[in-house]
C-alpha cells in the first residue's frame, strides 16, 4: 500500500507521527465535514490514528465529538471528505468496515430479555464469527470483563456498569481491529467507569487493537495515548496528554520550609527562579516539576517540610483552547438525560 | 464475509470489495428466527393470552350465532364452518405483534445492534418475518388439535397443508407488522396500529362470514384483502374432508371470485406468496432507508 504523505501543517496543529507499526492507520481521516442542512456539525476534520493506540476523544456536548465517530462507524455519511478504518473507506466499504470495528454506544443496545451469552451469541452469529471457537472467544471476552460467572442471567438483572461491560465484551467479541466507544461511562458511577478503564487498559494485554473513546470527563482522557480536542465541528488540540498539557503551562512547585524568605532567595540565586508566597507556601512555576524536586533537595540549604507538585490539568489545556473549563459543561451536563438529549441534538 | 478481494484503483490504495456470502446471511437470519423463538418462550402470558381470544370466538360466538343460524339437515355445523377462519384468526395478533415488537427493539436500543452488523437488512427482516411466522403457526397448533371438537376429522394431509397456510397467513402478518414498524417510532401508539390495521383484515377476509351474497361494496374490501386469500384456501381444505353436499358448498365456501372467474386455489396461495413477498420487500426498503 502507498500512503500518501499529509502536511500536517496545512490543519496548524503539531505534527505526530503514529507511535506503533509505522503501518497504516487504524484510523484515517482527511477533510472530514457534515452539515445539517444550516448547521455544520463537522467542519474539517484530520485525524491519524496509529494501529494499537488508545486515541480519546473529548469536547464537551454537542461539539461533534458524535458525528464523527458516527461517520467513522460508517453510521452516517459525511457531507464531503474521506476517511478510512482498519484500511477500508467507510463511505465505500461499509460492510467490511462495519466487519472490523466494534462499538460500544451512549445508548445500551442489549436485549435485556436475553442472557448475557446469549447476547453475544446473537452478535457472533450476526457477525460471522467462525462457529469453531466462537464458544472459547465467548468465555474468554466475558471472563475478560468479569461477567464469566453471570452469563447465564437475563441482562435484565445487570447493574448498569455489568450492562456497558458486557457491551464491551460484545464489542469485542469478532476481534475487531478498532474498538469505537461513545461515551463509554457516561452515567455510570465513579467507582464503575474506573473499573471500565482498567478493563480497557487490560485489553491491550490480550487483543492487537486500536481504542478509539469520545469523552467528556477529562480525568479519563488521561488513560489514552493521545487526545484530541474538538470544539464547535473543529479539533482545536491533538497531542499525547503529557505534551497538551507541558504546552499550557509549567508545572506548579509549593514548598512549605523552615524559612520561607531564605528559601525564596535561594530559589532566585541557586536556581534562577522567580519564587513567591502563594496560599501561605513557597510557589514557584517549573517546566518539570518531579525532575526539579532532587535537585531542590541537594541545592536548597533551607530544610524543606514538605513539598506539592501540581501539574497542569486537562482542564487546564481544555479551558486555554474552548474558552470554557469543563467543569461548566459537565455541572450542566450532571442530568443524565439532558445529555442524552444534547449528544443526540449533536448528532 | 471473509472473501475479499483486492482490486487496484488508480495504482494508489487497495481497494477491498466485499464479496456477498449467502452462507453468512443465512447464519444472520437464523439467529434472528433464533431469538423470536426464545423470546416467545420466555414469555408465557402472551402465548396464553393470545390464545384465549379464537377460543372464544370458535366455542362463544361459534356456537351462539350457530343456534340463531341453525342448521339444515345434510349441512355443517356453523362452528365446523367457522373452524378455518378461527385457526387463521389465531396467529393474526401473535404474528402482527412479532413484527411490531421491531418498535420495541428501537426503543431499547436492539434495532441498532442488528442494523450495524455486516450482514444485509434484508436477511435481519427476513428472520424476523420467519420467527414471527414460526412463533404464530406453533401456537395456531393448540387450535388446530380442536378440529375433532367442531367436527372436522384429524386428516394428516390436510393438517399439513392448514399448518402451510397458516405459516403463510402468519408471515403476511408479521411482515404488515415490520412496516408498520419503521413507521411507528413510539411504543404507546405500536399496539393501537396493529388493531387498526388487524382488525379490519380479520373481518374482511371470510373468516367469520362467508364470502357468497355480500354486498357490492362488501365483495370490493374481501377481495382487496390479503388475508382473504390465506383463509379461502383453509375453508377451502377443510371443505374437501367434510361429506356436504354441493349446494352446502356453494353456499358456504363459494371460493373467490374476480368478475365470473373463479381463483384456484393454487393460485390464491401464489396470491398469498406474492404478497409475502412484497411486504418483506417494503419493509427492507422503509428500514433501510430511514434507520
Amino acid at each position: 500500500m502507498t500512503e500518501i504523505s499529509i502536511d500536517q501543517t496545512q490543519t496548524g496543529l503539531p505534527t505526530v507521527q503514529p507511535t506503533a507499526g509505522g503501518g497504516p492507520s487504524a484510523v484515517r481521516a482527511r477533510g472530514l465535514v457534515k452539515r445539517y442542512g444550516q448547521i455544520e456539525a463537522v467542519r474539517g476534520i484530520d485525524l491519524d490514528v496509529a494501529p494499537g493506540e488508545t486515541f480519546g476523544f473529548l469536547g464537551p456536548n454537542g461539539a461533534g465529538k458524535s458525528t464523527t465517530i458516527n461517520i467513522l462507524c460508517t453510521l452516517v455519511e459525511a457531507t464531503s471528505g474521506s476517511a478510512q478504518v482498519a484500511g477500508f473507506d467507510v463511505a465505500r466499504e461499509r460492510a467490511a468496515v462495519r466487519r472490523h470495528i466494534g462499538l460500544v454506544f451512549q445508548e445500551p443496545t442489549l436485549d435485556s430479555y436475553l442472557t448475557g451469552e446469549q447476547n453475544l451469541r446473537f452478535h457472533g452469529e450476526l457477525y460471522g464469527v467462525a462457529r469453531a471457537g466462537a464458544a472459547a472467544r465467548r468465555e474468554q471476552v466475558l471472563r475478560m470483563v468479569g461477567l464469566w460467572e453471570r452469563r447465564g442471567d437475563v441482562v435484565q438483572k445487570y447493574s448498569g456498569g455489568m450492562r456497558r461491560r458486557l457491551e464491551i465484551a460484545r464489542g469485542l467479541l469478532h476481534s475487531p481491529k478498532v474498538l469505537f466507544l461513545d461515551e463509554p461511562t457516561i452515567g455510570l458511577d465513579p467507582q464503575t467507569r474506573a473499573s471500565i478503564w482498567s478493563y480497557l487498559a487490560d485489553l491491550h494485554r490480550t487483543e492487537e487493537i486500536t481504542v478509539f473513546v469520545t469523552t467528556h470527563y477529562m480525568d479519563e482522557a488521561e488513560h489514552c495515548d493521545r487526545i484530541a480536542i474538538m470544539n464547535d465541528g473543529r479539533i482545536v488540540a491533538m497531542d499525547t496528554p503529557a505534551r497538551l498539557k507541558a504546552q499550557v503551562g509549567q508545572d506548579r512547585v509549593q514548598l512549605t520550609t523552615a524559612d520561607d524568605e531564605a528559601s525564596i532567595i535561594g530559589l532566585r540565586e541557586r536556581f534562577g527562579l522567580a519564587a513567591a508566597m502563594h496560599e501561605g507556601k513557597v510557589t514557584v512555576s517549573v517546566p518539570d516539576g518531579a525532575a526539579f524536586i532532587p535537585e531542590l533537595f541537594t541545592h536548597l540549604s533551607v530544610p524543606i517540610r514538605s513539598v506539592t507538585v501540581q501539574r497542569p490539568t486537562l482542564d487546564d489545556v481544555f479551558l486555554a483552547h474552548t474558552g470554557s473549563t469543563i467543569r461548566d459543561v459537565e455541572s450542566a451536563g450532571s442530568d443524565s438525560s439532558v445529555l442524552a438529549a444534547l449528544a443526540r441534538w449533536g448528532r | 464475509m471473509s472473501e475479499v478481494t483486492d482490486i487496484v484503483d488508480d495504482m494508489i490504495a487497495p481497494v477491498r470489495v466485499l464479496v456477498f456470502d449467502p452462507r453468512h446471511e443465512a447464519r444472520a437470519a437464523a439467529v434472528v428466527w433464533q431469538r423470536e423463538l426464545i423470546r416467545f418462550g420466555k414469555d408465557r402470558t402472551r402465548m396464553l393470552a393470545s390464545l384465549v381470544q379464537p377460543v372464544l370466538f370458535l366455542f362463544v360466538l361459534g356456537v351462539g350465532l350457530g343456534s340463531l343460524v341453525g342448521q339444515a339437515p345434510g349441512t355443517v355445523r356453523f362452528t365446523t364452518f367457522l373452524f378455518p377462519g378461527v385457526l387463521a384468526m389465531s396467529v393474526l395478533f401473535t404474528a402482527a405483534f412479532s413484527g411490531i415488537s421491531m418498535v420495541w427493539d428501537r426503543e431499547f436500543g436492539f434495532l441498532r445492534e442488528m442494523l450495524i452488523a455486516p450482514v444485509s437488512t434484508t436477511a435481519i427482516l427476513t428472520g424476523k418475518c420467519f420467527g414471527g411466522a414460526t412463533v404464530a403457526t406453533a401456537q395456531s397448533l393448540v387450535m388446530l388439535a380442536l378440529a375433532g371438537v367442531v367436527g372436522v376429522p384429524y386428516a394428516p394431509i390436510m393438517m399439513l397443508q392448514l399448518v402451510g397456510l397458516l405459516f403463510l397467513a402468519s408471515f403476511i402478518c408479521t411482515a404488515m407488522g415490520l412496516v408498520l414498524a419503521a413507521r411507528i417510532k413510539q411504543v404507546q401508539s405500536a399496539m393501537p396500529m396493529v388493531q387498526l390495521i388487524i382488525t379490519p383484515m380479520m373481518f374482511l377476509s371470510g373468516a367469520l362470514f362467508p364470502l357468497s351474497g355480500l354486498p357490492g361494496w362488501l365483495t370490493v374490501l374481501t377481495h382487496i384483502n390479503p388475508m382473504t386469500y390465506a383463509v379461502e384456501p383453509m375453508r377451502a381444505i377443510v371443505f374437501d374432508n367434510l361429506a356436504v353436499d354441493a349446494a352446502t358448498r356453494a353456499r358456504l365456501d363459494p371460493g373467490i371470485s374476480w368478475g365470473g372467474w373463479t381463483v384456484p386455489v393454487a393460485v390464491q396461495v401464489a396470491i398469498v406468496i406474492g404478497i409475502c413477498l412484497a411486504l418483506l420487500g417494503i419493509a427492507v426498503g422503509r428500514f433501510a432507508r430511514t434507520e
